[in-house]
């Protein structure tokens, strides 16, 4: 099982054909990712800036006057709201297309395909219209500039950013000892800390107990996303020592907190438990066990260090086994098909909102898959058998045959594509089936359709 | 599925069918039949009776269909499954709740079951071989050019003078225990996941091994998810309703049975929805009622004169494990019941040798004990209602089978 060119594409990459500039090989891979970002630039996302804190405030506080007054001034203040919100849809919108084009103009689509897995680790939804930017935001903030460094440094960022203190009830969280709970008569949400234990670190069923999620729950306190963005009020934090996993965090301080994360991410549970998502999530839905124990090692051994994890995943011959075992999510088939299709990044930021609405957004979710709306917080499911389903197959089938047809004109001949998209590894089914097609459209669909082009 | 004594079949079927179907008709075509119904002419050489058979696909729980409540076991094996009291059939059995409406039937001696039945297949559990040896109707120890065809099409072969247009395929699901030499015809209800024909077979073509896709592209054709490019373009995520599905049965049963009224004899179903992993209750409450109202639509669409000549088997690839699982439901499991229904029948009555549930008889400790041959049960049907020689069931139908002591199916 050596490293094939077609396998790192499809595995660990958007496809072919293999953009410009591609690193071939695992040393290259990894080589490429220890580099810089060039897509976070090319392409930018949205940050949790004055600017998108001010549209924030501004359109909850718009929202609450209109529930408050009467007549002009309630409709005034509904048009304000209304104008908000839209402007921090269109940066919701704006960040899909950008994910979109680095995922197809991407040199290094390991790195690409490494974004999208964290943020199904850390996933977070918008829980109203107002959050609607968060979530690319965070993608934005703590997982593409932790990509290639400690678990810590990403766990941090990730468990502090706005984005998931306010999906995971955070700011509803208050100790109830603190003056603040005291005083409005106020306690605990664990949401967080039994998240941040179960899925972002050690993992269900790891050992750890309810006194740790409660403890956890309790050092937590303080911490909120507020008008001024995150914030750590002592008032809010529930006075005394807490003890999670054996370890004391003293001092009501966000100090206390981010040394309990940093313990967390170089706890062995958690290497065990990135080890196996990370493996299965690239390789198989049952991965061979000895490729996660290489990962596991790597990760211990290194303190929680994100490279030296990716070493040990691309490095492993079962990485590079020749059966495709995985499903395209219908994120990477889509963006494998605009690749495929030859559109480019900066055609996929040019196009317009309701035609990038209808022909490439809507459709993920009849796949599965709507935006930045994951069904939990344990993120996107792994298994194949979760996204070819009867309405998945329906979706992706309709897609296929309808919508390349309206995003490239004209189609590319299916047999070119075929070579283009498959190269050597088109069964021979396929090979069969595309000259029989009816049509260009039909034989694109076809392609795109295909078990071959679906699984990597 | 590779290294399995049945792949090669797979694939030479696959052949067989790659070469000519998409100039012709698409009778074999898995994403294209569910139902197939051979007739005879005029002179009937297969008499009056009419036998239909239900394939359910992905190992329907036979405990859950016909339960030995006699037997204190079970409640310990499946709290959760058994909780919900089932209808008293006998004293020992009862039957799932969901099909209450059959209970007249079986008053009436036109409703009956046999349990502990299997295929010869053991052990590897997969519903894709499981089927294929079903409807192929043989054991594990033949060469492979003995079972390209469907058991049900082998018998059709035996008996001469049956005409080629006398037979149909309606829906869009594979069917192949009548795929063979003897020739059949297909009827396609109108779709709801709209696709033309042409782009039909060739996905077909190209889902043909990759069971996955194979079987959500065609549960998709045959169920009614309802999907074209303004839904996808919507983001609508189209539900696969009861309603939708029951509705989409009615108009196979009716085409059957109208078919069946007049020049038909044999008409086969498949109905999938039976692969129970989690949450049993709730998963199998649709496919249950499908399965009631295939019986009771028949039944009341052909009317007394013909029901009284119609026998319906229906049956699947294997039965589900004795326990319930972590999930509430039950997995792969070997030995199963099967479902007989219609006026031809002497029913009434649950047949077969029950195994007990005691850990010692079941089989590997997990699974009912099959205690007798699916095959024997349609064998035993097929001379009763065609007068099918013995010998030819025992060595061209049924190649290896043995019949055992007639169980008198017919009324």
């Amino acid at each position: 099982m050596t490293p094939d060119p077609i396998i790192a594409a499809f595995r660990f990459g958007y496809g072919l054909p293999s953009p410009a500039g591609a690193p071939r090989g695992p040393e290259a891979m990894l080589a490429a990712l220890a580099g810089p970002d060039t897509m976070a630039t090319a392409f930018p996302g949205p940050r949790v800036d004055a600017a998108m804190l001010a549209l924030m405030n501004d359109a909850d506080t718009a929202l609450r006057t209109s529930r408050r007054s009467e007549g002009a001034a309630a409709t005034e203040a509904r048009a304000t709201y209304r104008a908000h919100i839209a402007d921090l849809q269109s940066l919701r919108t704006d960040a899909v297309k950008a994910s979109f084009a680095r995922a197809v103009e991407a040199p290094d689509g390991f790195r690409e395909r490494l974004v999208q897995f964290w943020s199904s680790h850390f996933t977070t939804t918008a829980r109203s219209n107002t959050q609607a930017a968060l979530p690319a935001a965070l993608v934005e903030e703590a997982i593409r500039p932790h990509l290639t460094g400690p678990f810590s440094a990403m766990l941090r960022a990730a468990i502090l950013h706005p984005a998931m203190l306010s999906y995971l009830d955070q700011s509803a969280s208050i100790g109830p000892n603190s003056a603040f709970g005291q005083r409005k008569n106020k306690g605990l949400n664990e949401n967080l800390a039994r998240e941040l234990l179960e899925l972002h670190t050690l993992g269900a069923g790891s050992g750890y107990t309810q006194t740790d999620v409660r403890q956890m729950a309790e050092l937590l306190t303080g911490l909120f996303m507020g008008k001024k963005g995150v914030t750590f009020n002592p008032v809010r934090a529930e006075p005394g020592p807490e003890t999670v996993l054996g370890q004391t965090y003293d001092g009501d301080t966000l100090a206390a907190i981010t040394r309990a994360l940093d313990d967390l991410a170089i706890r062995p549970e958690t290497a065990t438990h990135l080890a196996r998502k990370l493996a299965t999530h690239f390789v198989a839905d049952s991965p061979d066990p000895a490729i996660v124990t290489a990962i596991e090692l790597a990760l211990t051994q290194s303190n929680g260090d994100l490279m030296a994890a990716y070493t040990a995943l691309l490095t492993h011959p079962a990485a590079w086994d020749p059966r495709k075992q995985k499903a395209r999510q219908p994120f990477d088939f889509i963006a494998a098909s605009l690749r495929a299709l030859g559109l480019t990044g900066p055609q996929i930021l040019r196009m317009g909102d309701g035609p990038f609405r209808r022909l490439i957004l809507s459709p993920m979710t009849p796949m599965g898959q709507p935006w930045q709306a994951a069904p939990g917080p344990d993120g996107w499911a792994e298994e194949a058998e979760a996204w070819i389903t009867p309405q998945g197959m329906a979706a992706r089938i309709t897609w296929a045959m309808e919508v390349p047809g309206r995003l490239v004109r004209p189609l590319p001949a299916p047999q070119t594509l075929l070579d283009r998209c498959l190269s050597a590894s088109a069964s021979d089914a396929l090979i069969w089936a595309v000259p029989r097609a009816e049509s260009v459209r039909q034989g694109v669909g076809l392609i795109l359709a295909s078990p071959d082009f679906n699984r990597r | 599925m590779t290294g399995h004594p049945f792949a090669p079949r797979l694939n030479r079927r696959h052949m067989l069918r790659g070469l000519g179907a998409v100039a012709c008709s698409a009778a074999a075509h898995p994403l294209m039949t569910t139902v197939t119904l051979a007739g005879s002419d005029g002179a009937q050489p297969l008499g009056d009776h009419r036998l239909v058979v239900v394939i359910l696909r992905g190992a329907m729980d036979g405990l859950d269909l016909v339960r030995p409540m006699g037997d204190p076991l079970l409640a310990s094996y499946r709290p959760g499954l058994s909780a919900t009291p089932g209808l008293d059939l006998d004293g020992y059995f009862a039957l799932s709740p969901h099909l209450s409406g059959l209970t007249d039937l079986w008053q009436k001696g036109q409703l009956g079951f046999a349990h502990a039945v299997s295929t010869p297949y053991r052990n590897q559990r997969s519903h894709f071989d499981g089927q294929d040896i079903l409807e192929a109707g043989t054991g594990l120890d033949l060469p492979d050019y003995a079972v390209r065809d469907g058991w049900l099409n082998r018998m059709l072969q035996s008996v001469p003078g049956l005409r080629a247009e006398t037979a149909f395929a309606i829906g869009r699901e594979a069917i192949p225990i009548l795929e063979g030499r003897a020739e059949v015809r297909n009827w396609t209800p109108g779709m709801t996941f709209d696709l033309p024909s042409q782009s039909q077979l060739l996905l077909d073509h190209i889902y043909h091994d990759d069971p996955l896709f194979r079987a959500a592209t065609t549960e998709a054709l045959t169920l009614g998810v309802s999907m074209d490019a303004a839904r996808m373009m919507e983001g609508q995520t189209p539900p696969v309703s009861d309603n939708r599905r029951l509705r989409e049965m009615d108009r196979l049963v009716d085409f059957a049975a109208d078919r069946l009224a007049e020049a038909t004899r044999i008409a086969a179903f498949s109905l999938s929805g039976w692969d129970t992993h989690r949450n049993q209750a709730g998963a199998i409450l649709g496919p249950m009622r499908q399965l009631e109202r295939i019986v009771l639509r028949m039944a009341d669409r052909l009317g007394p004169p013909v029901w009284d000549k119609t026998l319906l088997l229906a049956m699947t690839e294997f039965g589900r494990t004795v326990r319930e699982n972590g999930s509430n439901g039950t997995d792969h499991g070997t030995g199963g019941a099967m479902l007989m229904a219609g006026g031809a029948l002497r029913g009434g009555r649950v047949m077969g040798q029950w195994p007990g549930l005691a850990t010692a008889d079941l089989y590997q400790g997990r699974d009912l004990m099959p205690t007798s041959d699916v095959r024997a049960w349609a064998a035993w049907a097929m001379r009763g209602l065609y007068g099918i020689e013995a010998g030819v069931l025992e060595r061209s139908i049924f190649p290896g089978l043995h019949m055992g002591d007639n169980p008198g199916l017919l009324a």
